[in-house]
């Protein structure tokens, strides 16, 4: 009997809730109260949290920043550290509201996962880490070596193309995550480890002999990171798309966390935009006008983040590279405000 | 008589040949079969095979335990700030286990990333939970019957509080990506015991109803869930379980992987309950059905307390599985206490040669003391019910 | 004469018991089409509004992954169909494998544990204790931390007498090639097999009718082993070995035994092992004394009575938890994701489900593998049950 009731209660929550319709991204994080981000977790400089819970990287201060636009608040945002494995039913499953992740943008990810990859907030490349004593000077002599890799990513892919491609054997070696398929390199089950470059930047710093493993030249992929949303809102994929282009922006006219206060004096029109003094551009985004100025006070702009993060300022010393402002030989690129 | 009588000496010494004329060679006295001799000679040595599997297993220890022992306590190095102290060194030519990096890390193993302001909240569950266990432990105490609604209504509720928070009460949210260690293992464990135990009952009922449709779903059910792995429950329930629900609704990472654990355990105490229930004579149904029981009383006050008695052992023996399966949740990225364990693992302040395995022994060393405390309490029970039947 | 009728009171419809549970089952079966129905409901319009891909077409995809342990043709080149396969083939490899190395350990220990030694009978006791309150997870985790850290590096490979190595990247052994000429002996092995299994038939009818026994072990091994080698002796050995030999980074050549697996294989039979001499030592506890007792004095010697009389009766009460046991270990075998061996889990539900991101269907394939692995088990065993149970009179 008891079974009965409980089943049939069961059931009619469950057509109550079906019935409600699905809300817009936006409204439901404002009801909410909280963005949920879904983060690495395990990777210095992209999304790892220290031993008192505080998370820190380039993709979790993408995060903080879309708090920033939305609450004004960079606290109220919940990191759901995800795996490579679970990463795109979170989102699909609204479990996330946006999957900041260093996942890389592919066209069938976009396509048949349905997601919308917003834009590129790193620019990256698979490489691979080996032993110093191995004496190699190039990942074309890796010929017939063991390889481990994580599961279910693109360097799966990516390694066993590249293998194929320069008809060299390959013997590769899964793991289900990055921590145990860099823990069994170290303990010498493989050759050579393989991942993002950024990753193996960060990644080399867990071995046991820092010294003794050396990053390969060799790039063997584009990578294309970035932030992605559901399909369907197309108000959400906005506010991810211009919170980077908010802060690509802001270190082009050299707006920083320091001087923003200053710079909101400033008769430049393009700063006067970006900032909100000028005109209504937060209108379309369902956000306040001074949603941009609110990202740079509170995280700053791109290329602070990416210092902060990955670059000279963090403990991996990633240079900007391909990273850089478009003026200054790199990729990075953001429509105006206008 | 006569006979006797008239017989020589002469006679005696000659006699018939079957007559034995001198006294036997006394025997050796017996083999010892008291203290500590006799009883190697009959335990150990009574013979050659048993000689050799004696010499056998000797070698066996001498070559595991001194080692063993070596490493876990003579080795080992108990105070320690980082890894040069479980480095080799001049002064420490051996090294054993680390246990100083146990002791480092005792807190994430404990707590996972809880908020360390909040921990207490982990402890008082901590000790609330042990007050249950040892109430339904102790088959003697007082007031059974409220340590029942203690532990399956009071313990849950007052639990949930505390974890996850409730700022009405003064007491922050915590989420439960924040959770990790023993607190998960502990909580995966009882969830899974609290829930599972009502839902097998209701099963293992069904399973033997008369109605066909409730029993045509409950053998269903159990059959479905007790014939595939545990690791694609669980993964069902983190990858299927939200699309099955509407998108308004997006369960918890724990949540989920709480309720693939809960429906895994419930078809095994289904399983366990019904062999309780095939062992309750007929005439109890049928006294029960005399005196003019329905179904639910007779199952309330006949059956079921006469079932559930003689399979507590079983019971128990599930929750020792369960307890051991609770370390599968790594699957679905939550951070239990063999996680922790594996995460401290890749610490680069503790890398040395010594770290996984003090780690794992650590590990080892925990999961035993719980197992083998739960299946000594099981064998005790069996006893005690035993002696109950020899009457 | 009008006949009284005796008229029942009329009970209203909710006490009759028929009717009750006529609306039971009904509203069970109603409450249970609409939790499927909501759930394929929102399933497929979760789907849908996602634009998620669905339906079965990823199977004939390319795969474009790796494998490293391959029992049947796979290139990078291959499809998710042919993945799955592999990984099908290589859980049941390790489940097969852990099946014989499981019985025999646990055999030996079940019977160890009721040995009159009581160094050795503790020793088992105390191995089944530890090793059962062990997780699985955790004692895989030593093992293949153990095993990778405790060998030596590919530069320091132990070399294994018989042209092999063993180092931290696994097990290499040289690799029989059979040549022409040497089909002769695999048509004398196939031969061997089916006289000795006429044999057994033969000397088990002999037994039946007279009593007389016959030595059917040796003479099995002798048509099995003895004779297929004397023919390739005769053939002149046309077999070559496929040595392994250091390449540049890794062993070439051979056959390779992945650390994964050995780890795997290691830990499933060890632990299994602990549940099988429990089953072994309940089975031939549960055979009463007086059988032991009865056989003796017919004069049947301690080894006959165990093999003739004990074990016979012992191995009905061990089959069915012993299958239990042999189902556990299919389904432990996907603890390989943690350790990294290639089984269905790890290529299917890992790779494939992350490759192809449709959960619904590669879930449902996993699971289904599964289930129809235990079904088909436990139905065997059912009739094998129903056939070796006691004929009661």
């Amino acid at each position: 009997m008891k079974s009965f009731v409980v089943r049939a209660v069961l059931a009619g929550a469950l057509a109550i809730a079906a019935s409600a319709a699905s809300a817009q991204t936006l409204n439901t994080i404002k009801q909410r109260g909280v963005l949920n981000c879904g983060s690495n977790g395990t990777l210095a400089g992209f999304g790892l949290p220290d031993s008192q819970g505080r998370w820190t990287g380039l993709d979790v201060d993408f995060c903080k920043a879309l708090a920033a636009a939305i609450f004004n608040d960079v606290t109220k945002v919940k990191f759901v550290p995800l795996n490579t494995k679970d990463r795109f039913t979170a989102l699909q499953s609204g479990e996330v509201d946006v999957l900041a992740r260093n996942t890389t943008w592919t066209s069938s990810r976009d396509t048949s996962l349905g997601l919308n990859f917003s834009v590129v907030n790193y620019f990256d490349g698979q490489g691979f880490m080996v032993r110093k004593s191995l004496k190699l000077n190039s990942a074309l002599e890796l010929g017939d070596a063991a390889v481990c890799v994580q599961q279910g990513t693109t360097t799966e892919l990516n390694l066993a193309d590249y293998f194929r491609a320069n008809k060299m054997k390959l013997k590769t070696v899964t793991f289900a995550t990055a921590t145990e398929a860099l823990k069994a390199y170290d303990a010498g089950r493989c050759d050579a480890y393989t991942t993002d470059a950024s990753g193996l930047a960060g990644e080399r710093l867990r071995l046991a002999q820092i010294d003794d493993h050396i990053i390969l030249p060799e790039i063997i992929s584009k990578e294309p990171l970035g932030p992605a949303v559901r399909h369907g809102d197309d108000q959400w994929f906005d506010i991810v798309k211009w919170t980077h282009y908010a802060m690509v922006n802001a270190e082009e006219l050299g707006i920083t966390q320091a001087n923003v206060d200053d710079q909101k004096k400033s008769d430049n029109p393009d700063i006067k935009r970006l900032l909100g003094t000028e005109g209504k551009h937060g209108e379309g985004l369902g956000l306040s006008d001074d949603w941009a100025y609110r990202i740079i006070k509170q995280v700053g702009n791109y290329g602070e983040a990416f210092e902060r993060n990955v670059g000279q300022g963090s403990t991996l010393k990633i240079a900007r590279g391909l990273n850089a402002l478009w003026n200054k030989g790199g990729l990075q690129f953001a429509p105006s405000v206008r | 008589m006569s006979d006797i009588a008239t017989t020589t000496d002469a006679e005696l010494m000659e006699g018939p040949a079957f007559v034995r004329g001198q006294p036997l060679a006394p025997l050796p006295p017996p083999i010892k079969e008291g203290g500590a001799v006799g009883w190697m000679r009959k335990n150990l040595f009574s013979g050659v095979l048993n000689i050799a599997l004696t010499i056998v297993c000797a070698a066996l220890i001498v070559w595991i335990v001194p080692p063993l022992i070596k490493f876990l306590v003579i080795d080992a190095v108990w105070n320690g700030s980082g890894r040069a102290d479980c480095l080799q060194q001049p002064g420490q030519p051996e090294i054993g286990a680390c246990w100083a990096y146990v002791f480092d890390k005792i807190s994430f193993f404990t707590y996972g990333f809880y908020p360390i302001g909040e921990r207490w909240r982990v402890d008082v569950f901590f000790a609330l939970l042990t007050i249950g266990v040892g109430w339904m432990a102790w088959l003697n105490a007082p007031r059974r019957d409220i340590c029942m609604i203690y532990f399956f209504i009071v313990l849950p509720a007052a639990s949930l509080i505390l974890l996850l928070g409730w700022p009405p009460i003064g007491l922050p949210k915590v989420a439960t990506t924040q959770w990790g260690g023993v607190l998960v293992t502990v909580v995966v464990a009882s969830v899974g015991i609290v829930f599972s135990l009502p839902i097998g009952i209701v099963l293992a009922l069904g399973r033997r109803s008369k109605m066909p449709a409730v029993r045509l779903f409950s053998v269903m059910f159990i059959e479905f869930v007790r014939g595939v792995p545990l690791i694609t429950v669980l993964f069902m329930a983190s990858v299927m379980l939200p699309l099955f629900v509407p998108d308004t609704w997006s369960p918890d990472k724990l949540l989920r992987a709480l309720v693939g654990v809960s429906l895994f355990a419930a078809a095994y105490m289904a399983e366990v309950v019904r062999a309780g229930l095939q062992a309750i004579p007929k005439g109890q149904f049928e006294g029960a059905m005399a005196v003019g029981l329905g179904y639910w009383q007779t199952m309330r006050f006949i059956v079921l307390p006469q079932a559930l008695k003689i399979t507590i052992p079983n019971i128990v023996n599930t929750t020792i599985g369960l307890f051991k399966d609770t370390t599968l949740v790594f699957i679905v990225g939550i951070f239990d206490f063999l996680m922790t364990v594996e995460a401290g693992r890749g610490d680069p302040a503790w890398a040395t040669p010594v770290t996984s395995t003090t780690g794992y022994a650590f590990a080892a060393i925990f999961y035993l003391v719980f197992c083998y405390g739960m299946s000594r309490y099981a064998r005790f029970v069996e006893a005690r019910l035993a002696a109950g039947d020899r009457r | 004469m009008a006949a009284v009728e005796p008229t029942r009171p009329k009970a209203p419809l909710i006490y009759n018991p028929q009717a009750c549970s006529i609306a039971y089952q009904v509203l069970l079966c109603a409450a249970i089409v609409f939790l499927a129905w909501s759930a394929i409901h929102n399933a497929a319009e979760n789907l849908a509004r996602a634009k998620i891909a669905s339906g079965f077409g990823f199977w004939d995809n390319t795969a474009g992954f790796d494998i490293s342990q391959t029992l049947i043709q796979y290139a990078t080149t291959s499809s998710y169909g042919r993945a799955f396969w592999v990984g099908l083939i290589n859980t049941l490899l390790v489940a097969a494998l852990g099946i014989v190395l499981a019985t025999i350990l646990g055999f030996l220990i079940g019977i160890a544990r009721l040995s009159k030694n009581w160094l050795l009978s503790r020793m088992a006791s105390f191995y089944v204790e530890t090793i059962r309150n062990i997780p699985l997870l955790l004692q895989l985790l030593f093992w293949y931390n153990a095993v990778l850290k405790a060998l030596p590096g590919i530069r320091e490979s132990l070399a294994i007498p018989g042209g092999g190595f063993l180092n931290n990247r696994g097990l290499f052994l040289p690799q029989p090639i059979f040549e022409s000429g040497s089909g002769i002996a695999l048509v004398a092995l196939a031969a061997g097999i089916a006289a000795s299994i006429a044999y057994a038939v033969w000397a088990k009818r002999r037994q039946m009718a007279t009593g007389r026994q016959a030595p059917v072990l040796w003479v099995g091994l002798g048509l099995m082993v003895v004779m297929p080698l004397a023919v390739l002796a005769l053939s002149g050995f046309p077999v070559t070995f496929n040595y392994p030999e250091a390449g540049r980074f890794n062993i070439r050549g051979g056959i390779e035994i992945l650390p994964e697996f050995m780890a795997l294989l290691f830990g499933l039979s060890i632990y299994t092992a602990a549940f099988i001499a429990e089953v072994v030592r309940a089975g031939i506890t549960s055979v009463v004394k007086g059988q032991t007792e009865a056989a003796y004095s017919l004069g049947l010697r301690p080894g006959a009575t165990l093999r003739l009389v004990v074990i016979p009766q012992a191995m009905r009460v061990i089959i069915p938890p012993l299958t239990s046991q042999y189902l556990n270990i299919t389904k432990n075998s996907t603890l390989a994701v943690a350790i990294g061996y290639p089984d269905l889990v790890q290529i299917f539900a890992g790779t494939v489900l992350n490759q192809t991101g449709q959960a619904v269907e590669v879930i449902v394939i996993t699971m289904a593998v599964y289930l129809t692995i235990s079904l088909v088990t436990s139905g065997l065993m059912n009739l094998y049950n129903r056939r070796i149970s006691l004929v009661e009179r």
